[in-house]
């Protein structure tokens, strides 16, 4: 199995769709209510998969250009289609997921299993009538998004409109319409006329979860800028700057690595959105831009092994953040395939682990604990004995139910609350 | 015990450590040099030729791990998409969920 580089609940929290580094699709689907098996609710199985994006060749600047998914986002439900939208570095997708669970029997032209009936032999005709067959799902891509992007899509995002949508590469914005596959606006654009200047990158972008006018870009710098498009065609200005003001005595090679935003996500209630950095998420209220209202430190521990974090490349990896339905709790990955979750009114935090030997099925997870010096607890681990290429990037929380996916570099992890 | 003005903060050690290593690494710290190499991300290759007998040769190299107990398919001709193994099965749900 390949990586898994996406993950992401729809509206419903009914599908759960995953994207992973050889451009494949997965959905799992929610098990309906079973009286003969009443602990099958809540149970996600395999749906529908597909290959999204084939891996393809630029011949113009010899680059290859990966078919891992980066972000799949899904539209919300209009009919008994299920649509969403996957991307790769340069090209986005629309894909329709629609059921099939019926077929037609009885044609004139040919036989049941597809022979073609000699036309002088038919001596009547007959209606053909619907019957039930096992269910089929089928993907096909609806739209093909291409050719907007000089540099590589880290963001999509969804509109509350539900008729347009966002792409963001390192140095661009575009809007697009969902039916026009032609042409897309660009909206915000920060490369510098003299590439030697260029000192920061987008690293996320995500629309406000109501106000349709209203979207969000972070920086490598750690900087969020809320834009507005009604005050302008090309965004360029923002509305709002975001930024946590730096002690500079406390400036070091790694400040600006480590500050920089991996990803932002607004939250559902939409007056506040969430950052996360290296070491840390952040919570912003977005009437507030000169500092967030909560920090909350994910692996503060790592602070003194900068130098081989740097090294072996992982102060660079991006990790993920998401909220609950509620806004009360959010949740983050770690190393060692820990995960964190905040809650915000107690403070409480939690550390799990999402593993093989630490997750038998319907087994509670027992919280875990790193051991920052000195003497190491029984069950507590310590620091150099974490497993840097156990990372958890990506997680997902169901919309409305307590109930994540954990993605563990190929393994996907479902937990939900303990159930009386 | 009080703190000395002169304590160096971890990540300020770690910097001093990197410093050690890589004498020569660049004034500005975070900058250009590393922005440059994000925005070309993807392995670039002298040409589309190049390009193809990578591929070319990452599925050779694959075969005898992938399909030990079928038969291999080096050597005397040229492989054909059927004779490549079958791509793995894709992700199936985790345990706790079945």
């Amino acid at each position: 199995a390949d990586i898994i580089s996406t993950v992401e609940f729809n509206y419903s929290g009914d599908l759960l769709a995953t994207g992973d580094k050889g451009g494949r699709v997965v959905i799992f689907q929610r098990e309906q209510e079973n009286k003969s098996r009443p602990l099958s609710r809540g149970e996600y199985n395999v749906y529908s998969t597909f290959q999204s994006h084939e891996p393809e060749f630029d011949y113009l600047k010899s680059l290859e250009i990966e078919e891992k998914i980066n972000k799949i986002r899904w539209l919300p439900q209009q009919n008994a289609a299920h649509f969403l939208l996957s991307t790769n570095d340069k090209t986005i997708k629309l894909w329709k997921i629609s059921e099939r669970d019926k077929r037609a029997e009885g044609y004139n032209l040919k036989d049941e299993d597809g022979r073609l009936r000699d036309p002088v032999r038919i001596k009547e005709l007959r209606v053909p009538t619907l019957k039930p067959m096992d269910l089929m799902v089928e993907a096909s891509p609806r739209r093909i998004f291409a050719n907007a992007h000089t540099y590589h899509i880290n963001s999509i995002s969804v509109n509350s409109d539900y008729a347009t949508y966002l792409s963001a590469d390192d140095l661009r914005i575009n809007l697009w319409h969902l039916e026009v596959t032609n042409r897309s606006f660009n909206i915000v654009d920060i490369k510098p006329a003299n590439m030697e200047e260029l000192t920061e990158v987008i690293t996320a972008a995500e629309f406000h979860p109501q106000q349709c006018n209203v979207f969000v870009y972070s920086s490598s710098k750690g900087t969020i800028r809320l834009c507005d498009m009604r005050s302008s065609a090309l965004c360029d200005r923002h509305s709002k700057f975001f930024e946590e003001p730096e002690d500079p005595s406390s400036r070091s090679f790694f400040s600006e690595i480590i500050s920089s935003i991996s990803d932002v996500k607004f939250s559902h209630n939409g007056r506040y959105m969430m950052t996360r950095d290296y070491l840390s998420v952040k919570v912003w209220d977005l009437n507030m831009e000169n500092r967030p209202v909560e920090t909350y430190q994910v692996h503060e521990y790592l602070r003194s092994k900068l130098c081989s974090l740097y090294e072996n490349d992982c102060i660079f990896d991006k990790f993920e953040c998401c909220w609950n339905g509620l806004d009360s709790t959010i949740m983050t990955g770690s190393y060692n395939n820990f995960f964190r979750m905040f809650e915000r009114n107690t403070r409480r935090d939690t550390t799990l682990e999402a593993s093989r030997e630490s997750s038998k099925s319907r087994a509670i997870l027992k919280p875990r604990k790193v051991c920052t010096g000195g003497k190491r607890k029984k069950d507590e681990i310590s620091v150099d004995s974490l497993d840097f290429n156990k990372k958890i990037l990506h997680t997902a929380w169901h919309p409305t139910e307590n109930f994540i996916a954990v993605a563990a570099t190929n393994n996907l992890y479902l937990f939900q609350d303990k159930v009386n | 015990q009080e703190m000395e003005d002169k304590v160096i903060s971890p990540e300020k050690a770690e910097e001093a450590k990197l410093k050690a290593r890589y004498p020569h690494l660049g004034q500005k710290p975070g900058g250009s040099d590393f922005l440059r190499k994000r925005l070309q991300k993807g392995q670039k290759y002298f040409d589309s030729g190049d390009y193809n007998m990578a591929k070319a040769k990452m599925k050779n190299k694959q075969l005898p791990a992938a399909a030990p107990d079928k038969t291999e398919v080096t050597g005397d001709h040229i492989p054909t998409p059927q004779d490549l193994p079958q791509r793995k099965p894709s992700l199936v749900a985790s345990k706790l969920a079945g």
